[in-house]
């Protein structure tokens, strides 16, 4: 496994710099859609592996653990975990793209910066050194700029250049805190800096530095108040790209590299532990709250990404908050951070199906506003079933795998005693099915408008990708055991002993 | 407050410019003058971290051995790091300022209280 870590980089990478040449090609267009989508099936297989061997290290240009410039790429089980969420929107967002693209001006472009996305996003969670996790969040955020005034409308411009100039200052924040861990410690390997730093909570310096990480990271995930430039970025992209953002984007650059930092680099202390729960608690109430009255589709996905957001911030404050609290036992903490990272995965395919239905429907009807819409379950019954599959799992409807994470946030909640976050998240679930049942009473319920009579349904493989994360939707909800013992224990450990990370990088090198 | 604080609040200081200008002007242009700003307090701060008083270049001649280039050279790796900052500012300002030209096209205008048809 340790040779192929860097192929989830380079393979991307190189292919992105290839597909700019297919431009000139005008008679063979599908050789950009094959180059693609063999590129998204390849890190898939890839990181599906990954999966089965968690643990290993690899140490760009043969330096050793012992010197203190090399640079490394790390899988533990978090990574792996990362690494499948991503590949695997990814793979189902390239199928889609196929015939959705066909409307926008060059497709070999448009292929070209999401493949650097997924570039720059699997560098983020391979990466142990501080300083490579901001250049390739670098990459994944400029390329997802450019994704988001793709179709260069007045409205996508401003959106992109909102969420720009928020970017590029919450990019400012985070290397100033890398920076400061810098002077601290006089290292950049994630492994030697937790060293270095010893027990959290004592240096002063790392202190201002995790208040950067909090505002750099937190803009990049859209944690409230940080969350103003979402809801009009992810809504002015193409579906697709929309799918990624809020179903991997923005776990990718914001919370996984939170836990990452907070856990495993500079520790937790309650007060940070105090921190993700707030945030998480805003996230969720204000974006639940702020969705109800949304009549645009897509805008109504991305406030209830926000909310999404929440929970899973929640469930990681709840997790750090219990190691201070020497009452509840520790596999509390293993809970919660089950229901966070579960309901991660879950986020990503479900919020991954939604956005992709959500541009399936305007494919079909030219638009998105939910009010001049109806009926589409006669008209485009695959479609309106996987959406209404997508529905049911993010309001947590029983079977599916929306409710099975966000009971176990709340049973965590509980056992935590935190109980006022555990009424909070019952509140907003309740919340959230509100909003979704608009969604269904108004797009795929109810009669039919006489615009809308001659919709036909999607092409074939726009209906083959809305299948898979579909099928997928209920086989996460039905095995949820088994899904714990293979995959998530292995990136609980990583996250609850942050120690081992250490232990990993420089010893297992 | 010791001498050597300065340069760090000055730094502080030129973040807090950059970060007003953001926040406060209503000019496209300066809004984008605003976020190098912020990049130019960035990289100061962190080649602050390799400075050294009468420090020499990190190159290592024939005539040193390794224990006096350690005594007397300033530190490489924050050199290293804001070169591929400054490359990764430049990235973003070209998209920054390619978006202002076509908003520009599309508006009429920089100013950013009359861009807006996105609803709130």
């Amino acid at each position: 496994m340790v040779r192929v870590l860097p192929l989830f980089v380079a393979v991307p990478l190189g292919a992105a710099f290839m597909l700019p040449l297919f431009e000139r090609l005008k008679k063979v267009r599908w050789l950009a859609d094959l180059v693609a989508v063999a590129v998204t099936i390849f890190l898939f297989i890839f990181a599906l592996q990954a999966m089965a061997s968690p643990g290993a290290v690899y140490w760009m240009g043969k330096w050793s653990p012992e010197s203190i410039i090399g640079i490394n790429l790390v899988l533990d089980g978090l990574s792996a975990l990362m690494l499948f969420t991503i590949n695997l929107v990814a793979f189902c967002a390239t199928l889609f793209s196929i015939e959705y693209m066909k409307r926008f001006t060059s497709k070999p472009l448009y292929y070209s910066l999401f493949l650097l996305m997924v570039a720059g996003m699997n560098g983020v969670v391979l990466s142990g050194d501080m300083f490579n996790i901001y250049v390739f969040l670098e990459i994944a955020a400029i390329a997802s700029y450019a994704l988001v005034a793709f179709g260069v409308e007045s409205e996508e411009l401003e959106a992109s250049f909102k969420y720009l100039i928020l970017g590029g200052l919450a990019s400012t924040f985070i290397l100033f805190g890398i920076g400061i861990l810098y002077n601290a410690t006089g290292t950049l390997n994630m492994a030697q800096i937790a060293q270095t730093l010893g027990v959290p909570g004592q240096n002063k310096a790392v202190l201002l530095a995790i208040c950067f990480f909090f505002m750099g990271f937190g803009l990049k995930g859209a944690m409230v108040p940080f969350h103003a430039w979402l809801p009009d970025a992810h809504p002015s992209a193409p579906a697709p790209i929309s799918a990624m953002l809020s179903g991997v984007l923005i776990k990718a650059l914001g919370v996984y590299a939170l836990i990452r930092v907070l856990f495993n680099v500079v520790g937790v202390t309650e007060l940070v532990a105090n921190a993700l729960l707030i945030g998480g608690i805003a996230s969720m109430t204000i974006g639940g709250l702020l969705a109800i009255g949304q009549w645009d589709f897509k805008r109504l996905l991305a406030y209830s990404s926000i909310s999404q957001i929440g929970y899973i911030l929640l469930g990681l404050g709840i997790a750090a908050g219990v190691l201070f609290r020497p009452e509840i036992p520790k596999a509390v903490a293993g809970l919660a951070l089950f229901g966070s990272l579960y309901h991660l995965l879950n986020h990503a395919v479900f919020k991954g199906l939604l956005f992709l239905s959500s541009g399936a429907v305007e494919y079909a009807t030219g638009t998105r506003n939910m009010r001049e819409m109806g009926g589409l379950r006669h008209q485009m019954p695959i479609t309106a079933g996987a959406c209404r599959v997508g529905v049911f799992s993010i309001a947590g409807i029983p079977p599916f795998n929306g409710f099975f994470s966000k009971l176990i946030i709340i049973l965590a909640a509980v056992l935590a005693r935190y109980y006022i976050s555990a009424a909070v998240t019952t509140i907003i679930s309740f919340v959230t099915l509100l909003y979704y049942i608009k969604v269904q009473r108004y797009i795929l319920d109810g009669d039919v408008p006489e615009a809308l009579e001659g919709v036909k349904e999607v092409p074939v493989l726009m209906q083959l990708s809305l299948i898979i994360l579909a099928v997928l939707c209920v086989a996460l909800g039905l095995f949820v055991p088994l899904l714990r013992e293979s995959i998530f224990q292995e990136a609980e450990r990583a996250i609850l002993s942050g120690l081992e990370y250490v232990q990993l990088v420089l010893a297992g090198g | 407050m010791p001498k050597e604080m300065l340069p760090y609040l000055l730094t502080m200081v030129l973040l807090m410019i950059g970060v007003y200008g953001i926040v406060v002007k209503r000019n496209i242009i300066k809004i984008i003058v605003g976020v190098i700003i912020t990049e130019y307090a960035v990289n100061c701060f962190l080649i602050l971290q390799g400075y050294r008083d009468g420090g020499i270049a990190p190159i290592m001649t024939a005539d040193m051995n390794t224990a006096t280039f350690v005594d007397k050279s300033v530190d490489p790796v924050p050199q290293a790091l804001i070169l591929t900052a400054i490359v990764i500012g430049l990235g973003t300002v070209a998209l920054m300022v390619a978006l202002a030209i076509r908003l520009y096209e599309k508006y009429g205008t920089f100013d950013i209280s009359e861009i807006r048809r996105l609803q709130g």
